[in-house]
């Protein structure tokens, strides 16, 4: 057992997909040209004030009942000043003592399996802020508030997590249940889903926590894991050098593999907190909260536990196929299509489709393989029309070509060939034409049969149905 | 006919839509007038000729063609801290001396809807900051009666302008009794709503939970009107309130007779100078004599109503004021070296000293250690102040007393010390801290200085308020005094 | 209450304010005078009382329906600025 604890809690930034910011009627459409969606009151205008956007809050109550959280019947915006360009009135609209969501958990599936419950102290809403340029500009900083003023739910873990791998599989449940909530469409790169982690290490067996060190916006489960091992190490570097840590922000270099201490938002900021006079305070009727909660759709791990059951899957299958709501309801719709073989279609969506879909770098959302035409294609497989390593040539053709199953395997006479007396006179002809191994065979050498099944295969173009192939093979060859 | 600027707003009103003078007359008139005593008074930062002039000829088709509003051709003057549409909008602070604003406040546009037609916009204590306007970037705006003494502040110049009749209206704001203060020192009826009856949309903030739009006239007839076309719900201002606005004007004509009138013991005390004590108390008389009955109530946390004002003001203007960084508008200093210098310079030469003085003491009462120690404690003492104004409401319809200690003081008297200028504040506070409407009237003078006389409602009181001001003002004629000079 | 320089410049420092070298004792005199007057407040019995956020009792923020209704004008927004290129508002480079 190692000598040093690690200890980390997450920050999670999840921008909600409004159509309209938190506080004004601005569009939040990622990609707009430079400040085209700053109006007034995102670009704080002297006089200008904030009105809150329902559909903001409907969306963080979805997510704090989703996470079996407390809905604060009353929660109150307060003011986090600090001054920053990208910041334009110089102060955050945020939330402080009283969130609107407090007390939920997640549970997440360990490497070995076990399960673990992950506490979620809080979640609450505030708005995003712009975003800085500094590339490209000789001595100047551009910024563009485009960005300022959208809705975020900012959702803060309990420091429950001991590693980089147990943090990563948080972070990984979170980005899945808000995707499956529709409240954030969880694009990464364009910055939709950031995380903060707080970091600190303690010896084995003490009960403080040691020093932290926040390490800022990791917009990647790969960066978070890299940053987070970075910089365990570099604590019990300095640690076990006698030093202490720093209570600081650090950011992570991806380039160098590295976290590095941030130079501009020094000394310890004092944000002054108090509650935002320019907004009410939000009050939530029970009524309310229920009306979100009749909206909840099955979550992912109730999904995964009704595939397990319903589709007699593995616990790994069902997590796979549930990873997304675009997945699992694909999977669904394949399985409505062709009941037969649930077990068949996991394999097939989680194996060729999968593999596919990655090649061309496609989201499933995007699958040029409907799931009624992989469904069809997985009829024959059950059909016994053919075999499943022949389907794999018919899945390539349909997903390059677009034409559907049967067209394939008749325009390609792929069919397989179940009339026994047809394979048992090939089984007779590859006897005859290959007696030293039929001897062989018999004399014991029973690794031949694998050499007689192939050239059956080879003789009828891969097309025998090998369960009769096989049945056939046995009886002939054993004489 | 009378000279036109000695008719009020809501005569003028009818008088146009009579079509016994034309808007562009008035406006002529009163352009005049402004640019006149300009030198003198300075009561304006910008004075709107060309465009005032379009919009009265705009004004005169609509009144021949019998369209238009309730105010249509009438002018008026904004404060500088609304925000005008393609006007300069300074806040009396150099930080906005070249600023346009590129939008209406709600109140400007709910004005001009009504048909109103705006001359200019008038001078102020910066940032609505001070009870004397000398803070303005522009210099002092003096008072009428006297120009050696001050008109009251922050609404200096919309009280100076209305009192020499300038203008026959003018909106302006109170957040510690910036609109009643100078209502008293220049002679003049100035009301201040109940919090959320008028839109804080546009209307420069300086402290979030006390600011107030209103107006300033020369008479609670003519408040009634100008508050009627101001006063309404406003989607784009969260803290203003969903409640139908009663015709005012309508409702002047309410008898006084058994109004219940509670005089504020805590507002007579030492610091009342005796002649403005006793032109306060002939007032009160007045109105015992029309019907009203007086009691006295106490409301015993109301003297701690000035240091809980300078802690919850100062950290909400603190705040308010961080988005004036010299970024996307306002003054930027020259070659700022890096952001730090860019910030503190641009922001150390665009404010002025009073400004400076209340962000400092705003970013200190809210900073780490003090921030329950000083703003929890002061938001406390306010919920103290509100309760003693609720149990006294349920005794009386009113409450009222003086609405400044003494007569308009010297320019540069009070500028030594920030708290001997803070207590000019002292009765005028509680209203904001309680959100409550309250009207000041002219009750008589002193030494050829006038004084007012305040009046307190409960919530969404403004048309008892303005009918007993408006029964009091026809029983007395301190109201119709103009001051030497503008007459 | 008497403020220190140092605190005085720390207080002007947060709140991004230059003052001159002769400003800073004539603030830290007001201020200290300022929060000198503020102890009238301990005197007060607060101990059963909430602190008040808003005026009027009993109020909760209205709730606004998810629309755009925003357009682009920032060339116009952008007239009122400082300093502007491509777009973005300019400030002298940032180091993160």
């Amino acid at each position: 057992m190692s000598a040093w604890e690690t200890v980390i809690g997450l920050e999670i930034h999840a921008q909600l997909a409004t159509r309209s910011k938190i506080f004004s009627s601005s569009a939040t459409a990622y990609g707009a040209p430079p400040n085209a969606q700053a109006n007034l009151v995102d670009l704080g205008y002297p006089g200008v004030l904030p009105v809150l956007n329902g559909a903001a809050v409907r969306m963080a109550v979805k997510l704090g009942l989703a996470i079996n959280a407390r809905i604060a019947p009353t929660s109150v915006f307060a003011r986090k000043n600090y001054f920053y360009p990208d910041l334009p009135k110089g102060y955050q609209i945020s939330q402080y003592e009283l969130p609107i969501v407090a007390d939920g958990s997640l549970e997440i599936v360990l490497d070995d399996g076990t399960v673990k419950r992950v506490g979620i102290t809080r979640a609450h809403l505030e708005e995003d802020a712009g975003k800085s340029l500094h590339e490209g500009l000789p001595g100047v900083t551009g910024v563009d508030l485009n960005r300022a003023g959208t809705p975020l739910v900012e959702i803060v873990s309990e420091p429950d997590l001991r590693s980089a791998k147990e943090a990563v599989a948080y972070m990984k449940k979170v980005h899945t249940l808000v995707r499956y909530l529709e409240i954030c469409d969880g694009n990464m790169q364009e910055g939709s889903f950031r995380c903060d982690a707080n970091v600190s290490v303690r010896r084995t067996g003490a009960t403080k926590f040691g020093t932290r060190a926040e390490i800022k916006n990791l917009n990647s489960f790969r960066f978070v894991e890299r940053a987070i091992n970075y910089e365990v190490a570099r604590q019990i570097d300095i640690l076990e050098g006698g030093g202490q840590v720093v209570q600081e922000t650090r950011l992570y270099d991806a380039d160098k593999g590295e976290t590095r201490s941030m130079r501009s938002k020094e000394e310890a900021n004092d944000y002054r907190y108090f509650p935002d006079p320019d907004l009410l305070p939000v009050a939530l009727a029970a009524a309310f909260i229920e009306s979100v909660r009749a909206t909840l759709p099955e979550l992912p791990d109730q999904k995964a536990a009704r595939f397990a059951s319903q589709y007699g899957l593995p616990v790994y299958d069902a997590g796979v196929l549930t990873a997304s709501r675009e997945l699992a309801d694909y999977y669904e719709a394949v399985v409505r299509a062709a009941p037969a073989d649930p077990k068949l279609a996991a394999n097939w969506v989680m194996g060729e489709l999968a593999a596919a879909l990655n090649k061309e770098n496609l989201e499933i959302s995007s699958t040029p393989m409907t799931a009624e035409r992989l469904a069809a294609l997985l009829k024959r497989i059950c059909d016994q029309t053919i075999s499943g390593k022949l389907a794999k040539e018919v899945f390539e053709a349909m997903w390059s070509g677009g034409a559907d199953a049967d067209a394939v395997i008749a325009e390609r006479g792929l069919r397989q060939i179940t009339d026994s007396a047809a394979i048992e006179h090939v089984i007779d002809e590859v006897m005859q034409k290959n007696p030293g191994q039929l001897a062989e065979y018999r004399a014991g050498k029973d690794k031949l049969f694998g050499f007689f099944v192939g050239q059956v295969m080879k003789a009828t173009g891969g097309k025998a149905n090998p369960a009769q192939l096989n049945e056939l093979l046995r009886k002939k060859l054993s004489g | 006919m009378r000279e036109l600027h000695h008719i009020g707003l809501t005569e003028l009103a009818a008088g146009l839509r009579a079509r016994r003078f034309s808007s562009v007359e008035l406006t002529e008139a009163f352009l005049r007038r402004i640019e006149r005593a300009q030198g003198t008074l300075n009561a304006f930062i910008s004075v709107t000729r060309a465009q005032a002039l379009t919009d009265a000829a705009a004004a005169d088709r609509a009144l021949a063609a019998g369209t238009g509003g309730a105010l249509s051709g009438v002018p008026i003057a904004h404060k500088d801290l609304f925000c005008t549409k393609g006007v300069r909008t300074t806040c009396g602070s150099r930080m906005l001396d070249s600023f346009v604003s590129p939008y209406d406040a709600t109140v400007v546009a709910k004005l001009k809807s009504a048909g109103a037609v705006i001359l200019g916009k008038t001078n102020m204590d910066e940032f609505a900051m001070g009870s004397s306007n000398e803070t303005s970037y522009y210099g002092p705006v003096r008072n009428p009666w006297n120009p050696r003494l001050v008109p009251g502040g922050s609404s200096g110049g919309s009280a100076a302008a209305v009192a020499a009749r300038l203008v026959p209206g003018a909106t302006a704001t109170d957040t510690g009794g910036s609109i009643r203060q100078p209502a008293a020192l220049c002679g003049i009826t100035g009301l201040k709503p109940t919090y959320g009856r008028v839109s804080r949309y546009g209307m420069v903030a300086f402290a979030s939970s006390l600011d107030q739009g209103g107006v300033l006239t020369t008479s609670a007839a003519d408040a009634a009107l100008m508050l009627r076309e101001m006063a309404g719900f406003d989607a784009n201002d969260s803290t203003s309130v969903e409640r139908d606005v009663p015709d005012y004007v309508a409702l002047l004509g309410q008898p006084l007779a058994g109004l219940k009138i509670g005089i504020l013991k805590e507002f007579f005390d030492k610091g009342l100078e005796p002649a403005n004590e006793q032109r306060v108390r002939e007032a009160l008389e007045v109105f015992a004599s029309l019907g009203a009955k007086l009691s006295e109530v106490s409301l015993p946390n109301l003297p701690l109503s000035v240091p809980v004002y300078y802690v919850v003001a100062p950290a909400e203007c603190s705040s308010n004021l961080a988005r004036f960084d010299g970024v996307r508008y306002g003054h930027r200093c020259e070659n700022p070296r890096d952001l730090m210098d860019l910030y503190r310079r641009s922001r150390g030469e665009g404010f002025g000293a009073e400004v400076k003085r209340r962000i400092m003491t705003g970013t200190y009462v809210l900073s780490a250690g003090y921030y329950d120690a000083y703003y929890l404690k002061a938001q406390r003492v306010r919920q103290l102040i509100s309760a003693d104004f609720t149990r006294a409401f349920a005794s009386v319809d009113v409450l009222m007393g003086p609405t400044t200690p003494t007569p308009a003081f010297a320019i540069g008297a009070k500028t030594s010390d920030p708290i001997t200028m803070y207590l000019n504040d002292i009765y005028t506070i509680g209203a904001n801290l309680a959100g409550l409407p309250a009207v000041s009237i002219p009750c008589g003078f002193v030494a050829d200085l006038p004084v007012g006389l305040q009046i307190v409602g409960p919530f969404f009181s403004e048309a008892r308020l303005l009918a007993a001001a408006h029964a009091f003002q026809g029983a007395t004629d301190w109201h119709t005094r103009v001051p030497k000079g503008y007459a | 209450m008497a403020l220190t320089r140092e605190q005085i410049e720390s207080i002007a420092a947060l709140a991004r304010l230059e003052l001159t070298a002769a400003e800073l004792p004539v603030y830290q005199d007001s201020l200290s005078r300022i929060l000198e007057f503020f102890g009238a407040l301990e005197r007060a019995d607060t101990a059963s009382v909430a602190p008040m956020a808003h005026p009027l009792p009993g109020l909760s923020q209205r709730l606004r329906p998810d629309v755009v209704t925003e357009q682009d004008h920032h060339a116009e927004y952008q007239q009122n600025a400082p300093q502007v290129a491509a777009g973005l508002y300019l400030v002298p480079k940032v180091i993160e």
